[in-house]
């Protein structure tokens, strides 16, 4: 086994930490690589029933509009690029820039949700349609429970910057909300592929 | 915790290391702790161990009133549905209320003392993590109340048996079950999210990953293997559900499903499953024999690369439990393959141990008896499970008490027992007492003899072709069902020597020295109970490998001061 002599010195070991609750964008790493498994899993599903389900569609549905859905995405995307100038403004000690732009990606979300409300509303079928229904409903519902989640959580990081003395200890909340959000876009971008572009 | 007024003046280390010994075991401030929400892991292990031991009871008595069933051939003592609701909620205990939270509990205990951490990372996640345990207890135990009784459809929950609803209340056993899992796997995550964070990033100075006790290593392969496999099964879990409770049709095939694809999902987390438990079995095998034989432990550096080895291969071999469900012939040829090469892995551990043991000064006291015994009984499990895993057994065998056999000989004999071992090896560290050793070879002694009484006879029946999941038999296979039952019922009255030895001895065993086995460790420098943030900011340099017996050479730098101090407390 190691000692001293060949390999680590003992002073190379991982700092010790001084107190509690100094590791959490690690934890919050280590959860979304697992969470991000939810989603894998719910892909594997959708593509083995678009391969292989006997009956896809149900009758009478021909495929899914791509024009409003495809706005929606911009805009969700383009958050992911505000939510980073937020971040680099809270680096940079510019605490009412990164308000702003914190605040605009909270509304850049928002839209999103109202958008996918508004598709579920007009769609001509319901998750008891066959698995194409189900499938289609749990998936865009998931990511949306994401989507209103990482706006909640935004709202909590934005009244905490209100809080005197809320980044003395760094900004591990701001950037794990932050990973968060690109992650949630990162999972769209792959659910638009699915749903949307691979209809034919 | 409040600091101890007569704390003792004449002590010379950091007056703030010293400033809580434990309160006397027994004082009311000290065992109420263990009633309410506590951050402290110490307290949260405790509270683990105390309530899984809790659901061992209950399983173990639904167990006891199958086994009675099957005392004799017929379907004579309870109603066939309502074994078909015994054996469903007795494997779902088992598994979810007794063997996750045990080893749970072991991980709160024994991680941050043995990386040298004052606590793990995330306390009050920690807290919640075990909390949500006792709330899908309730929930699952409630299933016996609603219309319809429990869910009957297995421990596994196959559709299209798990998305009926006869009664139709939405409130039904199988409703309850899937909330239950899916509030296991939150806890699950939460725990996972935490052990892992706590031993990459909390370790003591000197601890690199190749000087961690081999405890900590199988730890975090068991945990990589929930982080990758429980949200496969959640997923399942959710479309499950959906299924049940809200019309979709994602399993159902009159409405376009699959059900084979929830057994994908099922396995792909449920096989991966045995080796989360099993791995933190294999790191108390890997703790103990070093201790009671007085050798180094064989080979550590591939002893702690096979937890990987095991956890990667894990996760490739979900589909040898649907060798009969219709799965095409190339694709059983490619999991029959990669189940196999899991002995690998765990035939390096198996040989690693005996190398230890091979010339040692074997100690028998009882963690080494059921350490020993555990590993007797994995080598058997080890050998029936490759041979399930060749496709032409698994096909003749495969719905047949051999499978049953199998998995108990895993699930009790193996991990059970390394369980066992592991809470009478560590009782004295984390209790201040010690236990009686009388009690706990009688406990062992019952617990062998029964463990072989029950499960040898199914591995039998088997082969002659009983089927499982069913309340009566064939007289042919009375013989081996009677002596399974007894074996049952001898397990079931063994409990009593070990429950007993547990409450007296912690009530009113002798006191614990600091280190009773003699035993290289960072938890075995602090004292016996350990104070609540073990070393705080005195942190010992780790200056070694954790298996140093016989070898001469310290663990930590300054380790007189440490071991003086753990002795004097």
């Amino acid at each position: 086994m190691d000692t001293p002599a060949h390999g680590h010195p003992p002073a190379h070991g991982l700092a010790h930490a001084p107190a509690h609750g100094g590791h959490n964008l690690t934890g919050f790493v280590i959860f979304l690589c697992s969470e991000s498994l939810i989603f894998l899993a719910f892909f594997a599903a959708y593509i083995t029933y678009r391969m292989s389900a006997p009956v896809w569609r149900p009758a009478g549905v021909e495929g899914l509009e791509v024009r409003e859905p495809l706005l929606y995405t911009l805009i969700l995307v383009s958050s992911s690029l505000v939510i980073w100038l937020a971040e680099r403004a809270l680096q940079r000690g510019r605490l009412g820039a990164f308000r702003g732009w914190w605040l605009l990606t909270m509304v850049m979300g928002s839209i999103f949700v109202f958008g996918q409300a508004q598709e579920w509303a007009k769609l001509p079928f319901g998750p008891q349609s066959g698995v194409f229904g189900a499938s289609f409903y749990l998936l865009t519902g998931f990511h949306g429970l994401h989507v209103i989640t990482g706006i909640l959580l935004m709202g909590l990081m934005l009244v905490r910057s209100f809080q005197p003395g809320n980044y003395d200890n760094g900004e591990a909340g701001v950037v794990s909300v932050s990973l968060f959000w690109h992650f949630v876009d990162v999972i769209w971008i792959l659910l638009f592929l699915l749903l949307y572009a691979w209809q034919r | 915790m409040k600091p101890d007024p007569q704390m003792s003046p004449s002590s010379v280390f950091d007056p703030r290391v010293l400033k809580a010994p434990h309160p006397v075991p027994g004082a009311p401030d000290n065992w109420r702790r263990f009633f309410g929400f506590n951050t402290d892991a110490k307290v949260i292990g405790i509270q683990y161990i105390a309530l899984a031991l809790f659901f061992l009871l209950v399983g173990g008595l639904l167990a006891m009133i199958m086994r009675g069933e099957l005392l004799t051939p017929p379907s004579d003592l309870v109603d066939p549905t309502v074994y078909n609701g015994l054996y469903t909620m007795h494997g779902t205990v088992m598994l979810f209320l007794f063997l996750f939270p045990i080893l749970n509990g072991f991980n709160n205990l024994l991680i941050p003392p043995m990386i040298g951490a004052p606590d793990m990372a995330f306390p009050r996640l920690n807290a919640a993590a075990f909390w949500i345990v006792p709330v899908f207890g309730v929930v699952l135990m409630a299933s016996f109340l609603v219309p319809g009784g429990p869910s009957s459809s297995g421990w596994w929950a196959y559709p299209p048996v798990s998305t009926q609803n006869p009664l139709n209340h939405f409130i039904n056993g199988q409703f309850l079950w899937i909330l239950a899992v899916a509030l296991s796997g939150v806890s699950s995550i939460m725990g996972a999210v935490n052990f892992c964070t706590t031993i990459l990033r909390m370790r003591a100075p000197g601890m690199t990953l190749f000087r961690m006790p081999i405890f900590c290593w199988t730890a975090l392969a068991a945990q990589a293997i929930q982080l990758g496999g429980l949200p496969v099964l959640t997923a399942g879990a959710v479309m499950l559900l959906f299924d049940l409770s809200f019309g979709t049709s994602f399993f159902r095939p009159e409405g376009g499903g699959d059900p084979m694809l929830y057994q994908h999902f099922f396995w792909f987390y449920s096989h991966p499953a045995v080796y989360v438990m099993v791995l933190p079995v294999f790191g108390i095998f890997s703790e103990l024999f070093p201790v009671y034989a007085r050798k180094p432990l064989f080979g550590y550096h591939v002893v702690a690369l096979a937890s990987f080895g095991i956890t990667f291969l894990s996760l490739i071999v979900w589909v040898h439990h649907m060798f009969t469900s219709g799965t095409p012939q190339w694709m059983r040829n490619v999991f029959m393959v990669t189940t196999m090469l899991i002995a690998v892995p765990t035939g390096i551990k198996v040989f690693a141990w005996l190398a230890t043991l091979w010339r040692g000064k074997i100690r028998l006291s009882t963690p080494m008896l059921f350490a020993l015994g555990g590993l007797f009984n994995f080598i058997f499990a080890g050998i029936t499970g490759v041979m399930l895993a060749t496709v032409p057994v698994d096909i003749h065998v495969g719905n047949t008490y051999f499978v049953v056999g199998h998995f108990h000989t895993v699930i009790f004999s193996t991990i059970t027992f390394g369980v066992f071992a592991g809470i009478y090896h560590w009782f004295p560290k984390f209790t201040g007492k010690m236990y009686y050793e009388g009690l706990g070879k009688l406990h062992f002694l019952l617990t062998f003899i029964g463990a072989q009484l029950n499960f040898l006879p199914m591995h039998w029946a088997g082969l002659m072709g009983m089927p499982r999941r069913v309340a009566s038999y064939d007289p042919e296979f009375a013989f081996a069902n009677v002596l399974a039952s007894l074996g049952a019922f001898l397990l079931g009255v063994a409990t009593i020597p070990f429950l007993l030895n547990m409450v007296s001895s912690w009530v009113r065993g002798p006191r614990a020295p600091a280190n009773p086995w003699g035993a290289i460790g960072l938890e075995w420098l602090l004292p016996s109970p350990p104070p609540a943030e073990n070393f705080e900011h005195d942190v010992p340099t780790v200056i070694s490998g954790p298996y140093g017996y016989g070898l001469g050479k310290p663990l930590v730098d300054d380790q007189e001061r440490y071991v003086a101090r753990s002795q004097e407390a």
